[in-house]
Parts: C-alpha cells; structure tokens; sequence
C-alpha cells in the first residue's frame, strides 16, 4: 500500500457500570417486574412517579409509596425520526412526558406510533410491558396510544 | 419488599469508535508491521517522538525525517497491577511500563514480562520480544512484552537521551 492510504480500525471502548438503585428506586424497580407502576407521596400530597427518596421541598425522606395507572395523558412529547443505535426503536417514535392517572408529575418514557401526525397533546396513552420484565425501566417496552382516547 | 428486591441494575456505556491513523501514525503502523519501530525528529528541538504524530508538540512545526529506532529499551516508570481487569485476558500480576527505546526522547507503555517482579527498577534495561513474523499486523501487540536484558542501569538523568546505537558496552 501507498503511504497516501489512510489506515482505519473501529473500535469499542466500554465501560461496563452496574449501579446501586437504593432502597426507593429499587422498589420501584421491583414493581416494574411485576408490572406495577408505583410512585411516592411527597409532602405537599403530590404522587410523584417514579418516586423520590427525598421530598423535593422539605428533603424529608419519603417513604408513602402509592401505585399509580397504566394509563395516562400525553403532556409533552418530541418525536425522533432517525433513530440511533442506543434508541429502544429501530423505527422512529418518540419520546414523551406522560403523565399516569394517580400521578401529579409526568414520566419521560417512549412512544410507539405509527407517525408523528398520530400523535397530539393531551392523548391518552397506556403503558406496553415486555414478556418477560426483569426490574428495569424498559421493562415498560413503550406507552401506545389508546384508541379513541384523546382527553 | 421482598426478599428478591431488585438491589442494582447493569447500566454498561459503549462508546463506539473509528480510528483513522493520519499520514505519520499510518507510515509508523506499516514499518511495525515490518518488524521495525520508527519516530520522527522534530527539525527544531532535533527530540524524536515514538509513536509519531506528525509534529513537535514543543515546537508546534511539521515532523518529516523518520528515524528507525532499537528495541531495546529502558524503563522510565512502571507498576505492577494486582487487579484484575474485565474483558482483559492477560492473568495479574503482571507489569505495564513506559518504555524509551534507544534512539527516541519519549517513552511508550508496554508489557514487562519474562522478569522477577520485585525487581524491576527505573533505568533497567529491556528489549522487545516480537511474534512469529507470519503474525506481524499494524500493531504493537506485534511486540509480544520487553524482557530484562543483561546490561548496566541507565542514570535516571540519562533515561531518554540514548542514541540508537544503545548503552552498556558502547556507551
């Protein structure tokens, strides 16, 4: 080969974290494997989803967990479509803040749908769970729209 | 809760890269290839860096004359790991070192093997152990680790000012 030629490698650097969920997260998390959503009670009578271990204004420790929908309404949301490789679609969706009946704060999660135009303020969406759930967040594969649903 | 509550999750990072060697790193990975290690002399300060970069980082001025080094070499600094490292297959303890090669003014980090241990010591004096040839790539795993050679230490003010032609009877 000629000087001129340039030399390329791909390489993967990976950092291999686990991480400690705690006491509160965990329980959360332990929910999720037995597809329950749960949230904690903050001190003002908020549900906050998914729960904090300190209350946002008094920094009491929180501990008044309370299960919340699988449904709820579409407050926000942005669609991606050109998804990436770390993206929990191959296909475009979106990701949204959704705000479970029960709850009084909205959750970031993702979207399913078939285009952007389906997708509108305010929709009711309800939460999509994987076979087999492990205690994970993407244990909730997706939020899919809800037929006729649109509060 | 239960017994079975979930205590922690797998959150692993991957970062993706594609690495294109520039036109000095390019000409160094296909001398290694050939079994040979080279820098380049920077035309100001006259320091010549291994692996090249294509300029001086003191000087900030293009580096073109290219130098073949020895593979001796003298330790700079080194440690011995005791941990071992995931998706690493090489067994603790071993030891990583900065190594100068004859010829060159800055060290690279290598294996140290084939050696006692606790006795390795700044200003020892090593040289490459290379693959079969048949297994040369564009690589510095070309070089298998540097090995004690039987030569006096060199002074730490001396370690990165060898010429090529080395130490110990010559020097």
């Amino acid at each position: 080969m000629s000087p001129a030629d340039p030399l390329t490698q791909d390489f993967e650097l990976g950092f291999t974290y686990t991480r400690s969920t705690g006491p509160v997260v965990g329980r959360f998390l332990t929910g999720l494997r037995e597809r329950r959503i749960e949230g904690v009670r903050a001190s003002d009578g908020r549900v906050i989803v998914p729960p904090m271990e300190y209350d946002p204004d008094t920094a009491a420790a929180l501990e008044d967990f309370v299960e919340v929908g699988q449904e709820g309404e579409l407050v926000s949301w942005c669609w991606v479509s050109e998804p990436r490789a770390a993206h929990p679609f191959e296909r475009p969706f979106a990701w949204g803040m959704i705000r479970l009946d029960g709850a009084d704060v909205p959750m970031v999660h993702c979207i399913a749908a078939d285009s952007e135009q389906d997708l509108v303020t305010g929709a009711r969406v309800r939460a999509s769970w994987v076979d087999e759930p492990r205690g994970h967040i993407s244990d909730i594969r997706c939020f899919e729209l809800v037929e006729g649903g649109a509060s | 809760m239960s017994d079975d509550a979930v205590t922690g999750i797998e959150a692993p990072i991957y970062l993706q890269y594609q690495f294109t060697a520039g036109r000095a790193p390019a000409r160094f990975l296909q001398r290694l290839k050939a079994g040979q290690l080279t820098g380049q002399r920077c035309p100001g300060c006259s320091q010549v860096y291994i692996p090249p970069r294509g300029a001086c980082p003191a000087c900030g001025i293009a580096t073109e004359e290219e130098v073949v080094l020895s593979d001796k070499a003298t330790v700079q600094s080194f440690t011995i790991v005791y941990i071992p490292i995931p998706g690493n297959p090489i067994e603790p303890p071993y030891i990583v070192a900065n190594l100068v090669p004859d010829g060159a003014n800055i060290s690279f980090i290598h294996l140290l093997s084939d050696c006692v241990n606790d006795e390795v010591h700044i200003g020892q004096r090593v040289r490459a152990v290379w693959k079969d040839a048949s297994e040369w790539d564009y690589s510095m795993d070309n070089i298998q680790y540097f090995k004690p050679i039987d030569e006096p230490d060199v002074p730490v003010a001396q370690i990165g000012k060898l010429p090529v032609s080395g130490w110990g009877a010559g020097a």
